[in-house]
């Protein structure tokens, strides 16, 4: 089953040093999710001032600078992951550098069908 | 075929459903994957169950006939729908398969079963209010009306909670299975603190005279029993010795017309003797394990009580070292504070009265009535009567509880008129 680990944490929070030793970790953990065969995706993401949100409404498109909402903690990144469990899946979201700060939020993915694989 | 014999056969099926559903339905739930298949198929098993064993008799072992028969009325039922969802066939079959052995539910895997069930009903995936819902209903059989009656709620709120938790087991995939060892410690956790919120939802409201609430001790006390004859942990038997201890008092704690009556007050002849027997070897039976928590020492505290035959007798100094300990596996506040009310005993009212001071000063405890109820009950022992009287209406003023509420007003009006 596919889980989707969604990282929240402060994204002021980390040094420039600290931001290369999380991609560091992390990349190290998708190395061995993938030994184990259940790695599908990861990457971080910019920082939310980076964020464009659009919106479309009686078919106008309405774009506006930064995300939807304004939190303490911001979307950074997310690991797509195999997992035969729940429970399988926290333990992945447990080694998630950004889980000893900030939060890691496991969502089951719903499968539906005619998507595009690969 | 007589009706003396139906009705015979209703009343060994009735005991049957008493001492076996929750076993069945534990096993149902993992042969079906799924908890509305497995409560159907469990009461599908018993509308034949009366049927055919008013014929036939009573089967030799009712719980393997119950799951075998439960578990046939699954794949049926499922083959019967496949008319209409063609995807339900190749399930049929791959459950008729994956579960034909016999030995999938001997005793051994039942009862390994219903542990699953308790880990599974206790997911730290799931609030704590649908794991005290989803264990009451699921492990112990309540009904939705008898929890929603327990916790002051309605029976829709409870129903919607159970069938929330049941879709998140579903959809999120909480998996039906006993902790791996490393998971174990904090999981266990999970489920003895839903075990002690029973416990204690029922114990701390019993002055309200209700006798549903006091049931719900019951159920924890037998949910304690059945955890620790599944998972002998000390910390299991732990809390099943502290609920037994507490709940020898039981008849102690409120006086016949419903006023709070202090450990010290106590007529200890009412303390159940039986309970305190099995609840001080439980206790013995967990420090020798060597592996202490903060349920064992919580009913450590409550044996040494149990043992001194009136309050004078009480062994103060264990007492203290007791709450020593206590407080290094759980520094919180509470314990704190409970350890200075036990030094005063030991060492006299000023010793602690400078501890609590301290504790307020810190004010972790400012709002918590019982710090100030403390403090004022010890000015009161070293004649400092104003002081007393500010902390009791302190205390009066942040307790919401009406049998403490009338205790403290009584001990506020027992007070010397001067002030000094």
């Amino acid at each position: 089953m596919k889980y989707m680990l969604l990282i929240y944490g402060d994204e002021q929070a980390l040094s420039e040093n600290e931001r290369q030793d999380c991609y560091a970790e992390s990349t190290q953990l998708a190395q061995q999710l993938h030994s184990n065969g259940q790695y599908l995706a990861a990457n971080p993401l910019q920082p939310t001032a980076m964020a464009t949100s659009v919106r479309v409404r009686d078919g106008k498109r309405l774009v506006t600078d930064g995300p939807f909402a304004e939190t303490r903690e911001q979307l950074g990144g997310y690991f797509l992951v195999d997992a035969k469990n729940l429970d399988e899946a926290i333990a992945i979201a447990a080694r998630i550098p950004t889980a000893r700060k900030g939060t890691v939020e496991v969502r089951p993915v719903v499968e539906i069908p005619g998507l595009p694989t690969g | 075929m007589s009706e003396d014999v139906t009705k015979q056969v209703r009343e060994v099926v009735d005991a049957v459903y008493r001492s076996e559903s929750r076993h069945v339905l534990a096993t149902l739930i993992r042969l079906l994957g799924d908890f509305n298949a497995a409560e159907e198929a469990l009461h599908d098993a018993f509308t034949v169950a009366v049927e055919q064993w008013s014929r036939d008799g009573v089967p030799a072992n009712p719980r393997a006939w119950l799951v075998s028969t439960g578990r046939f009325k699954a794949i049926d039922g499922m083959r019967r729908r496949a008319r209409f969802d063609a995807s339900l066939t190749e399930l049929a079959q791959q459950l008729e398969s994956s579960t034909s052995e016999a030995k999938e539910w001997d005793d051994e895997s039942v009862e390994d079963d219903r542990l699953r069930l308790i880990f599974t009903c206790c997911h730290p995936a799931l609030s704590p209010e649908v794991q005290v819902a989803m264990t009451l209903r699921e492990v112990c059989g309540l009904t939705t009306e008898e929890i929603a009656r327990a916790f002051l709620t309605t029976p829709p709120t409870v129903a919607q909670r159970i069938v929330r938790a049941k879709r998140k087991i579903r959809d999120a995939r909480i998996p039906y299975e006993v902790p791996s060892e490393k998971d174990l410690p904090d999981r266990l956790d999970a489920v003895l603190r839903v075990v002690y919120l029973v416990f204690n939802e029922g114990y701390s409201a019993s002055s309200g005279g209700s006798l549903t609430r006091h049931d719900l001790s019951a159920e924890a006390i037998r949910l304690g029993r059945l955890l620790i004859e599944l998972l002998p942990e000390p910390e299991a038997l732990g809390l099943l010795a502290l609920m037994l201890l507490h709940d020898s008092r039981r008849s102690a704690r409120t006086s016949p017309t419903g006023e709070l009556v202090l450990l010290e007050d106590q007529d200890r002849s009412l303390w159940n003797r039986d309970q305190i027997t099995k609840g001080v070897s439980l206790v013995e039976r967990s420090l020798s394990s060597r592996r202490v928590g903060p349920y064992t020492l919580q009913a450590a505290i409550a044996a040494v009580h149990a043992e001194a035959p009136i309050a004078a007798a009480t062994d103060w100094s264990q007492i203290v070292g007791l709450y020593e300990l206590l407080f290094q596996a759980d520094p919180s506040p509470v314990v704190e504070l409970n350890r200075a009310v036990a030094v005063a005993m030991r060492d006299g009212p000023l010793a602690g009265l400078t501890l609590i001071d301290a504790i307020l000063a810190r004010s972790d405890l400012e709002n918590y009535h019982l710090a100030h109820a403390a403090r004022a009950d010890l000015c009161r022992r070293l004649g400092r009567t104003a002081e007393a009287r500010a902390s009791y209406e302190r205390a009066l003023g942040l307790t919401k509880q009406e049998p403490e509420r009338r205790f403290l007003e009584r001990r506020l009006s027992a007070l010397p008129d001067k002030t000094c």
